[in-house]
């Protein structure tokens, strides 16, 4: 009753031909790593803006932040690429035309940025503003009675000292979006889970596809942070806190 | 006469000798079903009329009824009357590994037979043959699978269909774009929202998935094949004595006709849950699949 493992079979060809298992295996990580670098941008920007509004003592600003957090944090993932994709364009004519006319794979690849991008950035918004309450409140009265406005006390005191703080959650965070970019396969598109489970799927070879895949996300996961503790090295103020470790 | 009571005879008293010496060499399924002294039976949960939970969460349908003939021939082979029968849910892409390490016995679900994976595991008689085909809105004026030119389809991911299109692009030279959906119900719903013009499947469950829509009224499945497919039931590789028994089950059934009332049943009558009728009467591949018990799989 042995499971008969074949690591050939990655260089089988598909039904229809032309085409052997490795190479839609390689074509899915590509686009693996396009959501997630995309989504990664999205997320790292938007995340920053609403985690900083969230420090500032205007209300209404801090209302909109804590409501975009809550909003995208309180949905699961999977039902939010399922809203972006099927739901948001039967509401919005305009997105709806050109969900039909556009290329599938450009529609499916737009989604999961947005819907991944936004998700994260409501993860991030959380950490950037634990960073930025973590710091001293001196520091920011300091700031002040240096003469800086609020905003260039957020500039140049506050701010470049948070980030060097949430360096650390934020790696783990990219490596979060990294996995979590296996859930646009739920809207078609043929990232890297996609095409395991389709490789599963024709040939039952589903131990050795799934291996391939897992090995893929760990190369790329360990990557991606090896390249955040790089950064994190290079930014540390020596003798601040996160900078100490070398 | 007393020439082929003889026979008859003869054949009485070597079956009589034969059927203990076989009890005694079980192997493989049979011997482990008699050693634990229960039969384990893999169901899928959606794949309807074939395999699925009906509103009281039981798994039911065509191919679970097949099964249940299986377990009757089991009972009487083992001499085991109260044999415990375990259902386990299980899905496209676990179906294999739970089969090959023997959490399951038979897969009773809507498993198309290709030779591809007949090197992994083996098949019961084909029970039913699926044309895969496609689905359209009747007022989107296409009326064969060359009118899709320059459309967007959508299919589901993983299927056989896929390779499929690609081929039929390459010999029909027609440029078809795909878009793939995690589930039949999610392909379904890009057609009937207007985002693809058909969703191209085993004709067998668009009947389903029509039947069970709010406006059946609306679709049409095109007269056309990409290809033939038969479904059978999965059991383990290399283990004749299993594969005998259920050929022999199934094989019976369908000589007997019997297969005709349980076809009758979950195909041409109102099914749980909803009640709906798929009204899919038997096509000539069926007919010929159920005059001819065979285990041949498709390419």
């Amino acid at each position: 009753m042995a499971y008969d493992f074949n690591w050939g079979v990655f260089f089988e060809e598909l039904p229809g031909g032309d085409t052997e298992y490795w190479e839609i295996l390689l074509e899915g990580v590509g686009w693996t790593l396009a959501v997630s670098a995309l989504a990664w941008a999205i997320a790292l920007a938007v995340g920053a803006v609403v985690g900083t509004i969230r420090t500032t003592d205007r209300p209404w600003l801090v209302r909109l932040g804590n409501a975009w957090v809550e909003l995208f944090r309180n949905i699961p993932l999977i039902v939010q690429l399922f809203l972006w994709y099927f739901v948001v364009p039967e509401l919005v004519p305009p997105l709806k035309r050109w969900a039909i006319a556009a290329d599938p794979t450009t529609v499916q690849f737009a989604m999961a940025v947005v819907g991944l991008g936004l998700f994260t950035s409501a993860r991030i918004a959380e950490q950037v503003r634990a960073g930025i309450q973590s710091l001293p409140r001196g520091q920011r009265m300091a700031a002040m009675a240096l003469g800086l406005t609020t905003p260039q006390a957020y500039r140049h005191v506050l701010l470049p000292m948070a980030f060097r703080i949430v360096i650390p959650p934020l790696t783990s965070e990219t490596m979060n979006l990294i996995k979590n970019s296996s859930v646009a396969l739920t809207i078609g598109l043929a990232e890297l889970t996609f095409r395991s489970r389709e490789m599963g799927e024709y040939t039952f070879h589903f131990f050795e596809a799934f291996t391939a895949a897992t090995l893929i996300y760990v190369a790329i996961a360990m990557t991606a942070n090896r390249v955040m503790a790089f950064i994190e090295r290079k930014v540390a103020v020596p003798g601040f806190i996160a900078g100490g470790a070398k | 006469m007393t020439k082929l009571t003889r026979l008859a005879l003869a054949l009485a008293a070597a079956l009589a000798v034969s059927a203990p010496a076989l009890a005694q060499e079980l192997s493989g399924t049979l011997k482990k079903i008699k050693d634990t002294g229960a039969i384990t039976i893999g169901h899928r949960e959606s794949s309807i009329p074939f395999s699925y939970l009906d509103d009281k969460q039981q798994p039911v349908g065509y191919a679970m009824d097949l099964c249940m003939k299986i377990v009757d021939a089991v009972k009487a082979e083992l001499k085991m009357p109260n044999l415990k029968v375990n259902l386990q849910p299980v899905t496209s892409a676990n179906r294999i590994p739970l089969l090959q390490n023997g959490t399951i016995d038979l897969e009773c679900g809507s498993t198309t037979n290709s030779v591809e994976r007949q090197k992994q595991v083996s098949f019961g008689p084909t029970y039913f043959v699926i044309n895969v085909t496609a689905a359209v809105k009747k007022d989107s004026g296409i009326k064969s699978l060359t009118d899709l030119n320059g459309k967007t389809i959508s299919t589901t991911a993983g299927t056989t269909s896929v390779p499929l299109l690609k081929k039929f692009e390459k010999t029909a030279h027609v440029d078809v774009k795909e878009v793939y959906a995690k589930d039949h119900a999610e392909s379904f719903l890009l057609m009937a929202q207007g985002r693809t013009a058909a969703f191209i499947m085993d004709d067998i469950l668009l009947a389903g998935l029509i039947a069970n829509s709010d406006r059946p009224g609306d679709f049409v499945i095109l007269n056309e094949s990409l290809r033939q497919e038969p479904y059978s039931m999965m059991l383990r590789k290399d283990d004749p004595q299993f594969k005998a028994l259920v050929d022999q089950a199934v094989g019976q059934v369908m000589k007997s006709g019997e297969i005709e009332r349980i076809y009758a049943k979950w195909f041409l009558s109102p099914i749980p849950p909803k009640g709906v009728n798929l009204n899919f009467a038997m096509t000539p591949a069926i007919k010929e699949a159920f005059a001819n018990p065979n285990d041949k799989g498709v390419q």
